[in-house]
């Protein structure tokens, strides 16, 4: 159709000719791939945090905390209570023991090493059963603690990024000891930010008498997490709220991901209509010195329609250059960096890598492809509405 | 000066290019200054704490209680001028997503410590009449809707009452205090007394202390001097200045200062390349006049300070504008259901906008300012 081919051609033509105008096509593509650095790179900072905490949820286990508390810090269970939450339904059997980890978690002060700044770091007694409710969790150097001593484990991230929690090492808190005797890996979740410790001990340094935190309980299968709800629910003796370790990660990872992410749409939404500008420039140029190229090729027959798509062709084929080259220098340059922030329910550190994922690149680049779309529309019409005579005759 | 009728005429020679670019450079600032709204807002006050004073917290981590009994201590410290106390009490107003912290305090000290909370004197003796009494800022009292004599009940979580359900605090409304753009207006205050009185857990214990020293040079020395006071005890203390404070806390949230740079830098990289490109085409379209101007006597330097100029009055009048919205929405207060306490676009950040329109001007007209300069005549005006 010939209609087609026309429009092929005149887009070839531009396409062509885009080295004849380089620096003017540059700013286009830098434009929009500034724009394309900043979106992925901020919103890969929202991805890697989601990461971190969702790896750290498993929908097979159930964290049982005080009834009305929003996060572990301000939840309280007494060993009485803790004792009675083991014996409900819907818990993993290990022969006579029930797979739950009763625990405790508190805060602490650890210099980091990139600022030799204080940083809140959690502390979490752990008992025995730890290994078994968490079968994904790995020493990776040294040895497990021994139950009854000071002895601690350290995750992966916090041994890297706070100071004095390498194998050897010892965190001194307060008028305690606590010597590191090894490393965990969890898959790169959020506990890996973690100091684990014999819960016992950590019940004494911090003067809580008989009193946990929480209960983390191995479920028999996922679908056993209703039966040990309404089993904990009907129970008058414990007062105490219930969710899928999934889900609750997943909440304490909302408010974040969600400020990062408006905050990542909210730049890259102001600096695209810096960008679609640039775009919109360059296209405008391009129209200007090729009047008489355009309006040599409407005189020959080609239509309006067909001169207009080359515009708007040219402007997206910058737009994509531009796009590639924004989601690969944020993939260089962001992915994998290793950082923590501030977990606001518990206020303490959580590590995770910035994640420059497929599916951030894919809308690094459809925006890309938007604002080149917009940024060419206007030049487009103009080219479209030249008067050939009189464009002719232009210099 | 009598050149600048000039400078407007080359202005408007393309009018849409001019536009086009005027439009990207107000975006550009307008993106800047919102950038140093969010780097004041996430640094949660380190340039506003006050440098005389200092906080002290358990030493092995903010949520360890400190007795109160040392306040009595550092008071009798020399160089100390006043001490007060807080304590984060957790609690629950309707739904964790309401943001809303207690904070239990000493209310004459506490108010005398943060001279720029402004509570009206009724208030405040209102406040001392009545242990169940609170007062709020205004900027949370607005976002929820509170007027003075409400009845409002916080569900407790680790603090609980002795007395009523066991887990409901009732609290009256008694004031609504304010201040300028740097004081946190998003607080909920109460009588530390009440919570002491009435809670479940061990009485006699507070989070952290809040010390003004006489003479801020010797902040420093004089944390150390405290914290001396109660090494081996087990309670041991860590005080550093306010500011210190809230660096090591903004640190722990991230490296606000190089992302906000980092993007920045990007955005007037951007903007530069733009304004740049597109004044050196301006500049080559107008070869033949820049010619006949000066074969009518201007000279090189005068040639290129029209242009310089005529780069700089776009670029400021488009930084003003678009500083100027970010200003406004600066005025406007945090946007989010509290999270940024400390909403403001600080005067130094809109002086340093402006210095940077003024370099974005020069340096986008700075090459093709020097090569009309150095055009000779002959050339210039043989070129069509």
């Amino acid at each position: 159709m010939s209609f087609f081919k026309q429009a092929f051609a005149v887009i070839l033509i531009g396409i062509y000719t885009i080295p004849q105008r380089l620096s003017s096509a540059g700013v286009a593509i830098i434009g929009i791939a500034g724009v394309v650095v900043v979106l992925v790179g901020v919103l890969s900072i929202a991805e890697g945090f989601e990461k971190a905490m969702v790896n750290a949820g498993r929908a097979d286990r159930a964290i049982v905390m005080r009834q009305g508390a929003d996060s572990e810090l301000s939840s309280g269970l007494g060993g009485p209570e803790v004792d009675v939450i083991k014996q409900a339904a819907g818990i993993q059997k290990n022969g006579a023991v029930s797979v739950a980890s009763a625990e405790m978690f508190v805060v602490v002060d650890v210099n980091r090493r990139s600022t030799n700044t204080g940083s809140n770091v959690p502390l979490r007694g752990v008992d025995s059963t730890l290994l078994a409710v968490r079968p994904e969790v790995k020493i990776v150097e040294g040895r497990m603690l021994n139950f009854g001593t000071n002895e601690v484990v350290v995750g992966r991230a916090a041994s890297e990024q706070f100071s004095g929690l390498r194998v050897g090492e010892s965190l001194k808190s307060g008028q305690t000891q606590w010597p590191v005797v090894g490393v965990f890996d969890a898959n790169g979740a959020a506990s890996e930010t973690e100091i684990w410790c014999d819960v016992r001990t950590l019940q004494g340094a911090f003067r809580r008498g008989n009193s946990y935190q929480s209960v983390l309980a191995k479920l028999e299968s996922p679908a056993s997490f209703d039966t040990f709800k309404d089993w904990l629910s009907a129970n008058p003796q414990v007062n105490v709220d219930v969710k899928r370790e999934s889900d609750y990660y997943r909440e304490q990872s909302r408010t974040l991901t969600g400020l990062v992410q408006g905050i990542g749409w909210g730049v890259a939404g102001l600096m695209g209509l810096g960008a679609i500008i640039g775009a919109w420039l360059t296209m405008y140029s391009a129209v200007v010195a090729r009047t008489r190229e355009i309006a040599t090729l409407r005189a020959l027959g080609f239509g309006s329609f067909p001169v207009m798509l080359s515009i708007l062709g040219e402007s997206m084929v910058l737009a994509l250059a531009g796009g590639v080259l924004g989601g690969a220098l944020a993939y260089v340059g962001f992915n994998g960096f290793q950082t923590s922030t501030m977990n606001w329910q518990t206020f303490s550190q959580v590590a995770f890598g910035f994640a420059v994922t497929p599916h951030l690149l894919t809308q690094g680049i459809v925006y890309a492809l938007i604002m080149g779309l917009i940024g060419g529309v206007f030049p487009a019409i103009r080219a479209a509405r030249l008067p050939i005579s009189k464009a002719l005759r232009e210099l | 000066m009598k050149f600048l009728p000039l400078t407007f005429r080359n202005l408007l020679r393309r009018p849409v290019r001019t536009v086009l670019v005027f439009l990207a450079t107000t975006v550009a600032f307008l993106l800047f200054g919102v950038l140093m709204i969010l780097r004041v807002a996430f640094t949660m006050g380190v340039e506003v704490a006050g440098a005389d004073r200092l906080m002290m917290l358990n030493k092995m981590g903010f949520i360890q209680p400190i007795p109160v009994s040392y306040i009595e201590k550092i008071r009798a410290v020399p160089g100390v001028k006043l001490v007060t106390h807080a304590s984060w009490m957790g609690g629950i107003y309707q739904d964790p997503a309401t943001n809303v912290f207690q904070f239990a305090v000493d209310p004459e000290t506490y108010l005398a410590m943060y001279p720029e909370f402004k509570l009206p004197p009724d208030q405040k003796a209102a406040w001392l009449a009545d242990k169940q009494g609170f007062i709020a800022g205004r900027d949370l009292a607005d976002r929820l809707g509170w007027k003075v004599g409400q009845k409002i009940p916080i569900k407790g979580t680790f603090n609980r009452p002795k007395g009523g359900d066991g887990v409901t605090w009732e609290f009256n409304l008694v004031g609504i205090y304010d201040g300028g753009p740097e004081a946190d207006k998003t607080q909920f205050l109460f009588r530390w007394d009440y919570l002491d009185e009435n809670r479940t857990l061990a009485p006699g214990n507070v989070g952290w202390v809040l010390i003004k020293v006489e003479d801020a040079s010797r902040a420093g020395e004089l944390s150390k001097t405290i914290d001396k006071l109660f090494e081996n005890s087990s309670f041991e203390t860590k005080t550093d200045t306010e500011a210190a404070m809230a660096q090591s806390f903004a640190n722990q949230v991230g490296n606000i200062g190089a992302i906000v740079t980092g993007i920045s830098g990007v955005v007037l990289f951007m903007v530069l390349l733009i304004a740049a490109s597109q004044m050196s085409l301006a500049v080559r379209e107008r070869t033949n006049e820049i010619g006949a101007l000066k074969a009518m006597g201007f000279g090189d330097t005068q040639v290129l300070t029209l242009i310089l100029v005529e780069s700089t009055v776009l670029s400021v009048a488009a930084g003003a504008v678009g500083l100027g919205l970010a200003w406004l929405i600066g005025l406007g207060g945090d946007p989010t259901p509290g999270y940024m306490p400390i909403w403001m676009f600080k005067t130094q950040d809109m002086a340093l906008g402006f210095g940077l329109a003024v370099l974005v001007g020069l340096i986008a007209g700075a090459l093709p300012a020097i090569n009309a300069s150095r055009l000779p005549i002959s050339v210039a005006l043989r070129r069509v």
